[in-house]
């Protein structure tokens, strides 16, 4: 059987600044930082043919690829539901070089949520179908859905929001490393954290990701190609998606057992087709729009039982030197939520050995899409 | 203006329509696979039937008893017409006659209360509900199906 472990690598990434406010558009931000990830590459805009993007992407393909100077472009394609589409447009893209279809494809997100609107204000188009089950009753923001769970969750294997905690300060300390994260010098305590507003109860202030605008990118070529371009290789060594059986979106009520969520579906797929697993990563990025979303995913992916993902946090095991490094760059959490796409490029900078929060000798990385929506998952190797 | 005129309404879709419908009537009711051989409960409702396929569907009655499976309190910011009203709660309940079908509503002290009108303190998972309904919006077009705490 055809497969592609290791067929593809990611030779190129790059980003533009991350803020709360930036004064270029979301196609600018995307142009930059698609430019700067084909220049970490060393191959020229007019070697591009193939892009993968995901859905509540404003940028069209059609418009980057004008505006870089790519030339005749073979493949396109654009992931569905929003930040659970980050790792895919990488495996859709190695599928295409892999295939024939492409050469050289670039995947980007570009967002203005820090300065621009939020989807959930917009009415008009969050109501029809599902959002009529739920909206009427003020359950209107992702934060609400999400808390949902987490209620539950800790109800059920009593998490606490010390465990959450856990996973808003792993992050935090990253990001107290790294120069470009929007919370670079700015620590987190217990303290602050137990006493901060709550947003949606149980999940308070910093259980939430930072609304930001910038934009990423990153360079997939051919393993043989990878080999001669200006930076070490990162292998695509095992990708996959996940839509859960009677799964219903980031409302994920109605099957019939919500706490298992695409995680699940993706990681069984992910393993599958690799020659490694869990206990053999040595880093990981997981999507971490909320912090519930972490315990979540650790349990989804294979690092711990069913119901043990708040006890895992424990004794810093998220931290620097602890059992699973977690979000070196600061992720969503603190560095900036941009639909996941940082923690693509900091699983990259683990990898290559330059990360601001260095894991020695970091041979391996899991970097993971949003949960709760349908998702996806990338194991990235060197 | 009543307090319950400016939330958002549901925009219904034709699956979801018999629902409404039904509320509107003070009845709840959940739709189940019609085929003598399946009679499968699902929700949200749906063209057919995820277990056998049928397309043939009925609308089965309710007792209208729940239990909370999960709720949370919604903080400011939020849309107007829901932060003149928060803190609130928002909850899902398990219906005691299938309790894989849970419904997102409100714990309320009377159908047409404020969605504030009970201490959040009062709530904990596995509380019994019993379901009530709200005319809501413009001259009451829709009725929204909410929850009293039991005893």
């Amino acid at each position: 059987m055809a497969t592609l472990k290791d067929a593809t690598a990611i030779a190129g990434i790059g980003q533009t600044a991350f803020a709360r406010r930036l004064p270029e558009s979301e196609k600018t931000l995307a142009c930059r930082a698609i430019l700067v990830a084909l220049d970490d590459a060393g191959i020229a805009p007019s070697e591009v043919d193939g892009f993968a993007s995901y859905t509540m992407e404003e940028t069209d393909e059609v418009e980057v690829a004008k505006a870089i100077g790519a030339g005749d472009v073979t493949f396109f394609s654009k992931v569905g539901y929003g930040g659970g589409g980050s790792c895919a447009t990488l495996g859709h893209l190695a599928a295409a070089v892999a295939t024939g279809q492409a050469s050289v494809g670039v995947a980007w997100r570009s967002r203005k949520r820090g300065s621009g609107p939020r989807p959930w204000k917009n009415t008009a188009v969050q109501l029809p179908t599902p959002a009529q089950w739920t909206r009427p009753y003020g359950l209107l923001r992702p934060a609400d859905e999400i808390g949902m769970l987490a209620r539950r969750y800790m109800h059920a294997y009593g998490a606490t929001r010390d465990h959450l905690f856990n996973v808003a300060l792993a992050c935090r300390n990253r990001a107290n490393q790294n120069p470009d994260a929007i919370m670079y010098d700015r620590p987190l305590t217990r303290e602050m954290y137990m006493t901060s507003r709550w947003i949606s109860e149980p999940l308070c202030l910093f259980d939430n990701c930072l609304e930001t605008d910038g934009a990423l990118a990153c360079v997939i070529v051919s393993a043989k190609r990878a080999r001669d371009c200006r930076q070490k290789p990162v292998y695509l060594h095992s990708v996959a998606q996940g839509l859960p059986a009677q799964h219903h979106g980031m409302v994920n009520y109605w099957n019939d057992d919500p706490l298992t969520g695409p995680a699940w579906t993706a990681a069984r797929q992910l393993w599958k087709h690799a020659d490694f697993g869990p206990d053999d990563i040595h880093v990981a990025q997981i999507y971490d729009a909320f912090t519930p979303l972490v315990p979540l995913s650790l349990e989804g992916y294979g690092f711990c039982g069913r119901g043990e993902g708040g006890a895992f946090t424990e004794g810093g095991a998220l931290e620097t030197g602890g059992r699973l490094p977690l979000n070196t760059g600061g992720g969503g959490l603190s560095e900036a939520y941009v639909h996941g796409f940082n923690l693509i490029t900091e699983g990259v900078k683990q990898l290559r050995g330059t990360s601001t929060a260095q894991v020695p000798d970091a041979a391996t990385c899991l970097v993971t899409a949003g949960e709760g929506v349908p998702t996806s998952a990338v194991l990235l190797r060197n | 203006m009543d307090v319950n005129d400016s939330l958002l309404l549901p925009v219904v879709d034709e699956d979801g329509a018999p629902f409404w419908e039904y509320a509107a009537r003070g009845e709840l009711r959940v739709q189940a696979c019609a085929s003598p051989a399946c009679g499968e409960l699902r929700f949200p409702p749906r063209p057919c039937c995820p277990h056998c396929g049928s397309f043939d569907s009925e609308w089965r009655a309710m007792s209208g008893r729940g239990r909370i499976w999960s709720y949370v309190i919604p903080h400011p910011p939020l849309l107007p017409a829901y932060a003149e009203q928060a803190p609130y709660n928002a909850v899902l309940v398990e219906l005691v006659d299938a309790p894989r079908i849970r419904l997102a509503g409100n714990v309320v002290a009377s159908a047409d209360a404020p969605l504030n009108s009970v201490d959040p303190a009062r709530l904990r998972i596995g509380a019994p509900v019993r379901a009530v309904f709200c005319p809501a919006g413009p001259r009451g077009a829709v009725t929204l199906v909410r929850w009293l705490l039991e005893r």
